[in-house]
């Protein structure tokens, strides 16, 4: 993992120090809301609906179980003793005061954790597959990718007031479960046919109301030339996205309105006049990056385990959390486990402090110091021996974090929605409440199988409904809540946007249409093999909206 | 009221900004505006005594005067408002792809807040309105952090002593 030098820690340091004083210049005020607006949001503070909003930085989802600890502890004494993980493999607090944030920075720091540029319209957090250095199909590590990203771009002086917001992806496997190519910059590392290192570049990707698929505007760049070209794009960016209209700012809009080869040859323009200068990536550097994520020291064991065949026998609720939330390991002998935020009825990604401290224990004790946050908003335990999965269960069960649902129907991902966004047009969270418990039956989801379905509270889309198999977008219809189903929507390297099936349901109606889309899926698969997205992209969506609005078939 | 910085300290401005129908005065030092330098670019360009600044709001791009670079000694680069970040790369640009050796000056919403970042893209010259700011800058307080974790213009900043990162670099 990475740990911070003295440069890091006295820049996290600094930046409390300066953003302790932008807060005392607001309390004073001396600077006005409008001034303090676009500081607060490159230091993660929201104004949500009911109060200030805090959101913490995971870099790249990953983080050890003292950064886990910080993060309960937080939770406890500066807000409602929970937190929220988000999709952006980050943790938002919801109620903490202004006056309190400075403190809640400096405890951070001392961790290595920080809130910087989590907001505002500039390089946000860096994403990255949230298995990273343990999946069994990795070519390479992306995070040390994701790492130099996020050195690179943190308060990078020409590119902190962007025309709008700035999400990078990375993704080291050609199984993308990153969501990569809906990012504004998707890089996928790769090798060459010579073994050497480097990247394939996508360019305007991005969900919200216009939601775009990144093109491919590299297919093989070198390693050495990561920044160089990042930096390219960003500054054609900032010089050309559209500033008239939020809508339209993204650089999705300026991909599609330019087209791909005009700006094309824009940015390599530029990557052309500064590739061999001050941003090309020394080997050793780059080097001594990676070494921080260099893989722990594994033992050398069985690739199966006694003790896990028998303890699975002997307990059918332990078998089938294996069975879902646990997965291959590259290394032989180890895990990965998933720990599904995913309860019946809970508020999905939510946490409590001491969830949160049991999963410190466990990072602790049975995974290297190492934890994750995927942006399914589940937790991971990257690196479990398959001796230690029985206990490891053991303590989730305690703790009421062992939903055995990982990738199932009730694994859904949800949005703050109307309960705390001020953006909002719906209610997300009771609608996935709603399901969650509808479909609570094991067998029954089971029987369902792999099914990801994603809600938004309104158009921006933070609940990725675009990209679920199911997606459920919530409108405002007159002062009534109304929500508008997707099918066919996938955030993998199939990349697809799903289709807007017909007219919105109510708040009384979803649920039952939800389960009319399950019904006519499995009466219509050709197997219990074939999983919700194969069987909709065999049959399309006719058969799915006959189901669902019958009176309009004959017509 | 508009005060002058440039390269940190108070300074009288001996530039005067030329933008309407008015002649421009052959032996003054004249900022005129994009369009104003289009019009007449041959006469400007071709004038004696005085020098010649000129001034690119927002939606300006630098290559309408990229070529002529060589004979203007000031760009005036606007900020409409501190959120509008495209001046930041238009200075970049004009300090590293151009090479742009005379004055770079920020005008229109300049803030303590953001001065930093103008410095390092390559503005040393701020002509500043939000008295706050005046305030700030005359005590030598720019609210700016001293590490930074990637290169700005060239020259501007010492590499970091802290191994194994080409990007990152120390204020001097
Ligand atoms: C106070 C709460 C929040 C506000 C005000 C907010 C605001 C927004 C806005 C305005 C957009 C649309 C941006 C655009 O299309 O240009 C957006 C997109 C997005 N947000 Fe949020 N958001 C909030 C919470 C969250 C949370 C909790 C998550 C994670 C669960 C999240 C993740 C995302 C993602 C993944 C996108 C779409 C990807 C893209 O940028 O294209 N946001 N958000
Ligand atoms: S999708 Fe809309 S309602 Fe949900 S968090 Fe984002 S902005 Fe808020």
């Amino acid at each position: 993992m990475y740990r911070y030098d003295e440069f890091d820690r006295e820049f996290v340091t600094s930046r409390v120090a300066q953003f302790r004083d932008q807060v005392e210049r607001r309390v004073s005020g001396e600077l006005t809301e409008d001034n303090f607006k676009p500081l607060r949001l490159q230091n993660g503070v929201y104004l949500q609906l009911h109060a200030y909003m805090l959101r913490v930085a995971v870099p790249y989802g990953t983080l050890n179980s003292s950064q886990m600890r910080m993060l309960g502890h937080i939770a406890r004494k500066y807000d409602r003793d929970y937190g929220h993980f988000t999709t952006r493999q980050n943790i938002q607090f919801n109620w903490p005061k202004l006056a309190d944030i400075p403190d809640i920075l400096e405890d951070l720091a001392s961790v290595e954790m920080h809130a910087i540029q989590t907001s505002g319209n500039c390089i946000r957090n860096v994403t990255a597959d949230h298995l990273a250095g343990a999946a069994a199909d990795e070519v390479a590590d992306p995070r040390p990718y994701a790492e130099i990203l996020r050195q690179w771009s943190t308060i990078h002086p020409e590119f902190l007031f962007l025309p709008r917001k700035f999400k990078i992806a990375v993704i080291g496997s050609p199984n993308d479960r990153a969501a990569m190519q809906f990012h504004d910059i998707g890089l996928e590392v790769r090798k060459n046919d010579a073994g050497e290192l480097g990247l394939r570049v996508f360019v305007g990707g991005g969900l919200g109301r216009t939601p775009m698929i990144g093109k491919m505007i590299r297919d093989w760049l070198p390693e050495e030339d990561m920044l160089s070209y990042c930096e390219a794009i960003l500054r054609v960016y900032n010089l050309y996205g559209r500033r008239d209209n939020k809508y339209k700012a993204r650089i999705k809009i300026l991909v599609h309105e330019t087209g791909l080869d005009d700006l094309k040859k824009d940015i390599e323009a530029e990557f052309e006049r500064i590739k061999d200068g001050v941003l090309k990536l020394p080997d050793e550097d780059v080097a001594a990056i990676a070494a921080y994520f260099a893989p722990s020291e594994f033992a050398d064991l069985p690739a199966k385990d006694d003790g896990l065949e028998q303890a699975k026998l002997d307990n059918r609720s332990f078998a089938r959390w294996v069975d879902r939330n646990v997965v291959e390991h590259a290394q032989s002998g180890y895990a990965i486990v998933t720990v599904a935020l995913k309860g019946t009825g809970e508020a999905p990604g939510d946490a409590t402090s001491a969830q949160m401290d049991v999963l410190a224990d466990l990072g602790e004790k049975y995974s290297f110091d190492e934890l994750r946050v995927s942006h399914e908003q589940n937790v991971i335990l990257p690196h479990v021996q398959l001796s230690d999965l029985k206990a490891v269960y053991d303590a989730l069960l305690e703790a009421g974090m062992a939903s055995a649902n990982a990738g199932l129907i009730t694994d859904i991902i949800a949005c703050p929605g109307l309960d705390y966004c001020a953006l909002a047009t719906a209610r997300s969270i009771p609608v996935a409440q709603e399901l969650s418990q509808r479909f609570a039956d094991l067998d029954c989801q089971n029987d369902i199988g792999d099914l990801k379905l994603k809600i938004s509270g309104c158009i921006n889309a933070c609940g990725h409904h675009h990209v679920g198999h199911i997606g459920i977008l919530g409108v405002d219809r007159r002062g009534e809540e109304l929500y508008q189903v997707t099918l066919g929507g996938s955030g993998d390297e199939q990349a697809a946007v799903g289709e807007i099936i017909g007219r919105g349901f109510s708040k009384d109606e979803i649920g039952d249409a939800v389960e009319t889309i399950v019904d006519t899926y499995l009466a219509r698969r050709l197997s219990d093999d074939e999983a919700f997205l194969e069987t909709y992209r065999r049959l399309g969506p006719q058969p799915f909206k006959d189901a669902l609005y019958p009176a309009k078939e004959t017509a | 009221m508009t005060t002058l910085f440039i390269d940190g300290a108070v300074a009288e401005d001996p530039w005067v900004s030329i933008d309407g129908e008015q002649p421009v005065p052959e032996a003054e030092d004249v900022i005129v505006s994009l369009a104003l330098f289009e019009a007449q670019r041959h006469a400007l360009l071709t004038r004696n005594e005085g020098r010649l600044g000129v001034y690119l709001e927002a939606d300006d791009q630098i290559d309408a005067i990229a070529d002529d670079l060589g004979k203007i000694d000031l760009v005036a680069l606007d900020f409409p408002s501190f959120a509008d970040g495209r001046a930041f790369s238009k200075a970049r640009l004009l300090r590293d792809r151009h090479g742009f050796a005379g004055e770079i000056r920020a005008t229109g919403d300049v803030r303590i807040d953001q001065v930093q970042h103008m410095r390092r893209s390559g503005f040393n010259a701020l002509a500043v309105h939000h008295q706050p700011t005046v305030d700030s800058l005359m005590e030598i307080k720019d609210a700016g952090l001293n590490l930074f974790y990637q290169p700005a213009i060239e020259g501007a900043e010492a590499r970091s002593s802290s191994g194994g990162r080409s990007w990152a670099r120390r204020a001097l």
